[in-house]
């Protein structure tokens, strides 16, 4: 009987507690920088789009919502001519973003995306581009790659040595 | 009292009582959800108030739907009992000095008849309902409500013996000098647990027990009747909360800086929060446990307050 009343008087005192509700619409829930929300393709510091086509995120994806076809301008850099996340069925996993190469494929702390029409869920490549580095800043794939893809010549990137002539027996 | 009068009385008390009843519905709402550390609905109307429209409209619209193996007619009948017999029962509280549907000279005895017939609604609901949860259901209720009828009216016997009457009247004016809380201490607990399992409210409500019978008597009920189960339910509360505070805490008896009415009601929703609070705090007991506190303990103790009482009534008279 007196647990009984002492649960009851501690119960009381809930009424006086702060309230752990949080009124959406006018309040926010804090979101964290590594929340895992809308999927973004991020861009070079140079502006140029990071994606290289390699299907490694379509490839991942559990839900196979990423579709995606690659392509290349005339000076041999790899972009995708379509890029294709259909929202419905994303689960925001994140295995995109781990599989991919060149930091392209990010995912963002924001969740509002509700649409009255489902069709509208379906993000095509320039809903999904932004003008921003994202979580990597200053990162440029194609400084670290060997390919000369119009960002840099042959042997010019970071930590990377000038081409052997491999014809040639010199030294 | 002209016969005008009456009817404005009686039109009144429907009225006040039965829109508590559904006030009640944001009130335990917002207070359980106060009392778990959230802030519950606040979103339709001020405060959040229009949700109790929200919800009879819902319950209104709500597709109405006799099963087939149900017993029709008794299937019907039950839920209107529960709502009637309560509603008896608050003809005969008084308001205030003169505000009384019934000032009956039995009229502690016709509530506890009242609050008995309301067991009808529960067997016939789960008798009718043909489904083996309800059965269940209803027997614990049935079992329970006879348990909890005996020493219901036993504990307002010494209530009875120190005003010497069975009017309401009467019992709120013999609490002029002292509340018969005072006086009748064990009494007032044992009437309070005996009116929350005549309710059937959340410590005792193990004829609906959602955990184990899914809804007890009233699975197969659907809108407006399962609403009127509902509404029943509240009534109840509202009527054992009116009843304790006229039987043990002086009625519309307080300072006069207050009318009469107010002060009623005043205790009257202290208990209505009592009743929610327990709601929200303590867990529903085992069936055996309940039967056993029940006949074991609460009974041996009312007749020993009985006992104690009509021996103190004797020794003051000679």
């Amino acid at each position: 009987m007196i647990s009984h009343l002492r649960t009851m008087w501690l119960v009381f005192r809930h009424l006086f507690q702060k309230k752990v509700t949080v009124q959406y619409p006018e309040e926010k829930v804090p979101l964290y920088p590594r929340w895992r929300g809308r999927i973004v393709l991020t861009k070079d510091p140079d502006g140029g789009e990071r994606c290289v086509g390699c299907y490694l995120c379509a490839a991942a994806c559990p839900v196979d919502c990423i579709a995606l076809q690659a392509t290349e301008n005339e000076e041999g850099r790899r972009y995708p001519e379509f890029f294709r996340i259909n929202f419905s069925r994303c689960i925001f996993c994140g295995y995109c973003e781990e599989a991919c190469p060149t930091y392209a494929i990010q995912l963002i702390p924001d969740f509002e995306m509700a649409e009255y029409n489902r069709q509208d869920l379906v993000y095509e490549k320039e809903d999904l581009l932004i003008d921003s580095q994202g979580k990597y800043p200053g990162y440029n794939f194609y400084n670290v790659a060997g390919l000369d893809a119009g960002v840099k010549e042959k042997g010019k990137g970071e930590d990377e040595e000038t081409p052997v002539d491999i014809k040639s027996l010199l030294p | 009292m002209t016969v005008m009068q009456h009817i404005w009385i009686v039109l009144g008390v429907l009225f006040v009582f039965l829109n508590i009843a559904a006030g009640l519905i944001w009130v335990e709402r917002r207070l359980l959800a106060l009392w778990q550390d959230r802030l519950g609905p606040n979103r339709a109307g001020p405060l959040g108030l229009f949700i109790v429209l929200a919800d009879t409209l819902k319950l209104f619209f709500k597709e109405d739907w006799i099963p087939p193996f149900a017993d029709k007619w008794v299937f019907i009948l039950a839920p209107a009992i529960v709502v009637a017999s309560v509603l008896m029962g608050i003809a005969i509280i008084p308001f205030a000095p003169g505000i009384v549907v019934a000032d009956l000279n039995v009229g502690l005895m016709f509530f506890l008849a009242m609050s008995s017939l309301g067991v009808y609604s529960i067997v016939l609901g789960g008798w009718a309902s043909n489904n083996k949860y309800s059965l269940l259901g209803a027997l614990r209720g049935a079992s329970q409500m006879i348990a909890y009828e005996v020493f219901m009216g036993l504990s307002l016997m010494g209530v009875v013996m120190l005003s010497k009457s069975f009017n309401l009247t009467d019992i709120v004016n013999a609490q002029k000098g002292l509340w018969f809380v005072v006086t009748q201490p064990i009494g007032f607990v044992v009437f309070f647990i005996a009116g929350l399992a005549e309710t059937h409210r959340l410590p005792f409500d193990i004829p609906e027990a959602e955990s184990e019978l899914i809804a007890g008597f009233h699975s197969e009920y659907s809108g407006m009747k399962f609403g009127m189960f509902f509404i029943g339910e509240y009534l109840g509360i509202s009527l054992i909360s009116a009843m304790t505070a006229t039987l043990f805490f002086g009625g519309w008896l307080g300072p006069a800086f207050l009318p009469p009415v107010v002060w009623f009601f005043l205790k009257t929703f202290l208990f209505i929060g009592l009743f929610i609070l327990l709601r929200a705090s303590l867990p529903r007991p085992r069936y055996d446990q309940l039967m056993g506190y029940g006949w074991k303990l609460l009974l041996p103790l009312v007749l020993l307050n009985l006992l104690v009482t009509g021996a103190i009534a004797l020794w003051l008279r000679s």
